[in-house]
């Protein structure tokens, strides 16, 4: 293949982000032979560690040091990016915070084509690069293709491709710190307001009753807590339920929320989004109900029962108590 | 502030069971209940929650097709004070750089201090409203969950990030947001409420009236196009509990017993 394909590496102070890796992998689901380019921007002792720790993975790691990317201001890195990538490149990110802010502007700065939440590769089709997509909150899959002609950026779903562990790519580090260009920007950063505790610690719970959208009213949370209790858990949920003002933020399991490491997960009408499930660590055993025999939670799911939650939950709650 | 917000027509999918047709080239769309993309209608309460706060006008538009107009009127009777009908046969099959770059032509045709988008919508791609930027030149942020206004020149915003932490940045205007869910309580809308903006006119743009090339957009001009639509063979999947509601649970009740989910 002719052309170039380059990974751009998040970090937070030199630790690499899990998608370091799994960008390698994706790179060969489009040339299994590829030499790719990391772009790693930053600036400091921990940026140098980090470029020589990603020459493992990849063949060549271009390093921007400069003080204007010690925090990942993307207004920025897009400037820096359009500068460096030669035309009809191929530029993999992941689709987390970051990549939604960064890539659909760059594919217009770089006259590229764009395919966001890359779930699969299947490889290279004439001009074009067939992917895998997801729509309608994952319930269909579609086939892309995505004319490469120009070049591409494609941004990956966290946890689709499994890191290329390998490490056997050799690679040397080039400077080009020298080449980033004006970095003025439109935006500026100021700071990062971390999340605020609440009233339980669900990443610490070994049992959660979590609850989704299916859950229909606020009324119906009371039943939620009932069931949780006679479970000994707690109550945690989807997003939609924390927007609703129905829960704390502190209780939403996701990307966006807390990850939680439970010994057994009961998701209630959540329909199985990655963002949410990108919350859940630990293989924790998930029991899934949810009235849709085709919601995507059963995909993960160990168990699943086909039910209206407002139902099933009394009647679940009233046989644990009496089985105790 | 002039204010416009970017508004699209998406199938309910926390109503309505996705089914493939026959041949996989789309959804079956007839039985469908549509309704405006969630992540608008936050756009639109927070547009005019600053409108409220500084004056100015909200006007919302959004590209489809007839039955389109039924999202518009929707967040008219929310209070925005303008829709626009963006609407020609050569919009169709258009991929997301198409859909940007018509939304840029109707943001040039108006002098507006803030465009806001929705974080997503049912393709889950979430790439208008940076694509739309950029095509403008305008800065941009996505995920935006606060928005604070400093003075004419710039604002303050919040972008939710990993976490739910919140990267807070200043951002001069004209820009671009996207805008995440939870920003706001959006306002309910009745019937009545509809029915109160049912008269009033909503123009339509054609490419014609935006000055948009017909064949860099639509099906003509797209660089990323959907092959089929496909469910993928269902991998190990959930052991489905069957019986009666009672049997369901006697039967999960042992299972959570076993592995700990009963304390
Ligand atoms: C940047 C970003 C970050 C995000 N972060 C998160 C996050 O951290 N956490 C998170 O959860 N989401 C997050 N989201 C939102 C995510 O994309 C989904 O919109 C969300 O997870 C959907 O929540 P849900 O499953 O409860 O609702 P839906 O997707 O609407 O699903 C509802 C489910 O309930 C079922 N149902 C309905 N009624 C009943 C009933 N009576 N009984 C049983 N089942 C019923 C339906 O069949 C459906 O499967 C994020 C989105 C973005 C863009
Ligand atoms: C029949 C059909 C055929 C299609 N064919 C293709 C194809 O061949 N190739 C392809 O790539 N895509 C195709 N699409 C998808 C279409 O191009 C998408 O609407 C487009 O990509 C933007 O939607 P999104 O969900 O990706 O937007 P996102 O970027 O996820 O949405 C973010 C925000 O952008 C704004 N927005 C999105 N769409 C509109 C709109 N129409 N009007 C106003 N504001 C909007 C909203 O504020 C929304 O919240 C097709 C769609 C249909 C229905």
């Amino acid at each position: 293949m002719a052309q170039q394909i380059f990974a751009y590496i998040l970090h937070k102070n030199g630790v690499a982000d899990d998608s370091a890796l799994e960008l390698v992998a994706a790179a060969k689901k489009i040339d299994a032979g590829a030499k790719v380019t990391a772009i790693v921007t930053g600036t400091g002792a921990p940026l140098d560690a980090l470029c020589k720790e990603m020459a493992a993975s990849y063949s060549s790691v271009w390093k921007i040091d400069n003080a204007a990317v010690a925090y990942p201001n993307a207004e920025v890195i897009r400037k820096i990016l359009v500068k460096l990538i030669p035309k009809g490149s191929i530029l993999l990110c992941p689709h987390n915070t970051f990549g939604m802010d960064l890539a659909p502007g760059l594919s217009i700065k770089l006259d590229a084509s764009f395919v966001s939440d890359v779930v699969a590769i299947e490889g290279i089709d004439g001009s074009n690069l067939k992917v895998i997509r997801q729509e309608f909150s994952g319930q269909v899959s579609t086939h892309i293709l995505c004319d490469i002609s120009n070049g591409a950026v494609v941004n990956t779903r966290p946890g689709s491709f499994k890191a290329d562990e390998s490490k056997s790519a050799g690679g040397a580090v080039t400077d080009k710190s020298s080449e980033a260009g004006d970095l003025s920007a439109k935006r500026r950063y100021l700071e990062l307001v971390e999340a605020q505790v609440g009233d339980v610690d669900i990443t610490k719970s070994d049992i959660l009753v979590s609850v989704g959208r299916g859950i229909g009213e606020k009324d119906n949370i009371p039943v939620a807590e009932e069931l949780a209790k006679a479970m000994g858990g707690d109550v945690s949920c989807s997003r939609p339920i924390v927007d609703a003002k129905w829960l704390d933020k502190s209780r939403q399991v996701g990307t966006s929320g807390k990850t939680v490491k439970p010994k057994v997960y009961m998701a209630l009408g959540i329909s199985g989004s990655f963002q949410h499930l990108g919350g859940l660590k630990g293989s924790p055993f998930i029991v899934a109900v949810n009235k849709n025999v085709k919601a995507p939670i059963f995909q993960v799911a160990n168990v699943g029962v086909v039910e209206d939650m407002i139902e099933f939950m009394p009647v679940l709650t009233e046989k644990i108590s009496e089985s105790k | 502030m002039e204010i416009l917000v970017c508004v699209k027509r998406v199938p309910d999918t926390a109503e309505n069971e996705i089914k493939i047709n026959s041949d996989g080239t789309d959804i079956e769309r007839d039985d469908l209940v549509y309704s405006v993309n969630e992540w608008d209608n936050y756009a639109v309460e927070e547009a005019i929650q600053i409108r409220d706060r500084v004056g100015g006008a909200v006007t919302v538009a959004t590209i489809g097709d007839k039955d389109s107009e039924e999202i518009l009127r929707r967040e008219m009777a929310m209070g925005a004070d303008k829709g626009i009908l963006i609407s020609d046969d050569a919009f169709e099959g258009s991929d997301g750089k198409g859909i940007s770059k018509i939304l840029a032509a109707e943001v040039k045709k108006g002098k507006y201090d803030l465009i806001l988008t929705g974080a997503q919508a049912d393709d889950g791609a979430g790439q208008i409203g940076g694509m739309l930027a950029a095509i403008l030149d305008l800065p941009y942020a996505s995920i935006v969950n606060k928005i604070e206004t400093v003075d004419s020149k710039k604002i303050k915003v919040g972008r939710e990030v990993e976490g739910g932490n919140q990267e807070m940045n200043e951002i001069e205007m004209p820009c671009v947001l996207s805008i995440q869910t939870g920003i706001n309580e959006p306002r309910y809308v009745g019937i009545r409420g509809i029915r109160k903006v049912a008269s009033i006119e909503i123009p339509v743009h054609k490419a014609k009236d935006l000055g948009v090339d017909a064949a860099s957009v639509g099906a003509a001009g797209a660089k990323v196009k959907r092959v089929d639509y496909f469910v993928p063979p269902a991998g190990k999947g959930a052991d489905i509990i069957e019986g009666s509601a009672e049997e369901k649970a006697d039967k999960l009740i042992e299972l959570l017993k076993a592995k700990g989910g009963i304390k």
